[in-house]
């Protein structure tokens, strides 16, 4: 991985307490839940016809799946669905190498992911890890640490190149245009009413 | 802009000149490798990315929260050198040279002074020569918190600024201060906002 550092390193385990040394702390038992209802996890985690991994249930090794994959348990290790989709459920923590076509994170993943197609932290997830994608996501609330790499797709032979000043414009495979990377997230309140404008000018230059 | 009494709640936005700077300054250039300290969002990825760069994001004060927290006694907690300098071992430790240029928004004005200088010396050892930090300090030397913001950029020259709550800054900043903390640095550049704010372009 790009940059490893200590605190990638799998820590161990005590009986009771959370799996990860830097988890979120900033939320307290008797918060209340968020005013703003999002996607419900438990609706995307469990898709008909993929599968899936339990809470309860802890892996140590390689998975390789045919299928899309849902983990809500722990694995640790690596984990490949090259054509599929993976998904760590809200519940899932996962130390691992994750590679597939789409990876949607909604727990904690600490690893570096390839992603073909897409990659998609959502809000309350944590990712350490470097991401290769095509195109990623990433919700407010989210908790990212590592670097992003954007594949861009090779356009076709003899087919001129996209402006440097449009990539998201850019080519895919079989000379379809890509949709635009998903931004997932509005500006919170940004109502023209709600809004201050500043502007800066040079004031004092030293060197 | 009037400064409220009352926190702020929405989204601002901010036209800087320092940060039209950094972008002109990267757009020459191909493949750089870019950190942002100040939390990874969606704006964010997708500015850097498009100009064909390559992006190291971090949330650094949310690092420190879970590090130093809760707020009471923070300062005092990363007053403590070893403490600071696990943190910083633990969060700031990349290979000598790697980066082309740091976004490091607002933060250093909320780190105490061993985990600050700790943070200024581990940024000149990963950037590299002629690489540039893009940061800005509160211009009001007496106030006892100010306000924190997620930074998102919304164009070449524009930030939009989210709330994130409020802070008290570690210590006064004034010019003065500023250049001492840079003093080994190659050059800096400031850049004074109506809001008293004053952004910097600092190059190593």
């Amino acid at each position: 991985m790009w940059n490893k550092r200590k605190e990638d390193e799998y820590p161990p385990r005590p009986p009771d307490g959370p799996s990860f040394p830097h988890a979120p702390t900033d939320t307290k038992a008797g918060d209340p839940p968020p005013m703003t209802p999002t996607r419900t996890h438990e609706a995307e985690s469990v898709r008909p016809g993929s599968a899936m991994i339990g809470k309860s249930v802890t892996i140590r090794g390689q998975i390789f799946s045919r299928e899309d994959l849902t983990i809500d348990g722990e694995v640790e290790g690596t984990i490949e669905a090259q054509e599929h989709r993976i998904i760590i459920g809200p519940n899932g923590r996962v130390r691992a190498t994750v590679k597939a076509r789409e990876v949607l994170i909604l727990g904690q993943l600490y690893g570096n992911v390839e992603a073909g197609d897409k990659a998609e932290i959502r809000r309350d997830a944590k990712l350490v890890g470097d991401v290769r994608t095509m195109r990623i996501a990433i919700e407010d609330g989210a908790w990212f640490k590592g670097s992003i790499d954007i594949v861009r797709p090779e356009a076709p032979k003899g087919q001129p190149k996209p402006p440097a000043s449009a990539p998201s414009n850019a080519a895919g495979p079989g000379g379809q245009p890509l949709p635009p990377v998903v931004v997932s997230t509005p500006p919170a309140n940004s109502g023209a009413a709600n809004s201050g404008t500043v502007d800066t000018a040079p004031a004092e230059v030293k060197l | 802009m009037a400064r409220s009494a009352e926190p702020a709640t929405t989204a601002n936005e901010r036209t800087s000149k320092a940060f039209e700077q950094f972008v002109t300054s990267i757009r020459e250039r191909e493949n750089l490798s870019l950190l942002d300290l100040g939390g990874a969002n969606q704006a964010n990825i997708t500015f850097i990315t498009e100009l064909g760069h390559r992006l190291y994001a971090d949330d650094l004060l949310r690092s420190v929260d879970v590090e130093f927290g809760p707020a009471e006694g923070m300062q005092e907690r990363q007053s403590d050198p070893e403490r600071a300098q696990e943190f910083l071992s633990h969060n700031l430790d990349f290979p000598e040279d790697s980066f082309d240029g740091v976004l490091l928004w607002d933060i250093l004005q909320f780190l105490a002074p061993p985990l600050l200088e700790g943070a200024v010396d581990r940024l000149y050892r990963i950037l590299r020569p002629d690489g540039l930090v893009f940061l800005m300090f509160t211009g009001n030397e007496k106030t006892k918190t100010v306000p924190t913001y997620y930074y998102r950029i919304s164009g070449p020259r524009n930030l939009t600024l989210t709330p994130r709550g409020e802070r008290a800054p570690a210590q006064a900043f004034n010019n003065r201060s500023i250049e001492k903390i840079f003093q080994r640095w190659g050059a800096i550049k400031f850049f004074l906002a109506r809001d008293n704010v004053r952004e910097l372009i600092v190059r190593r």
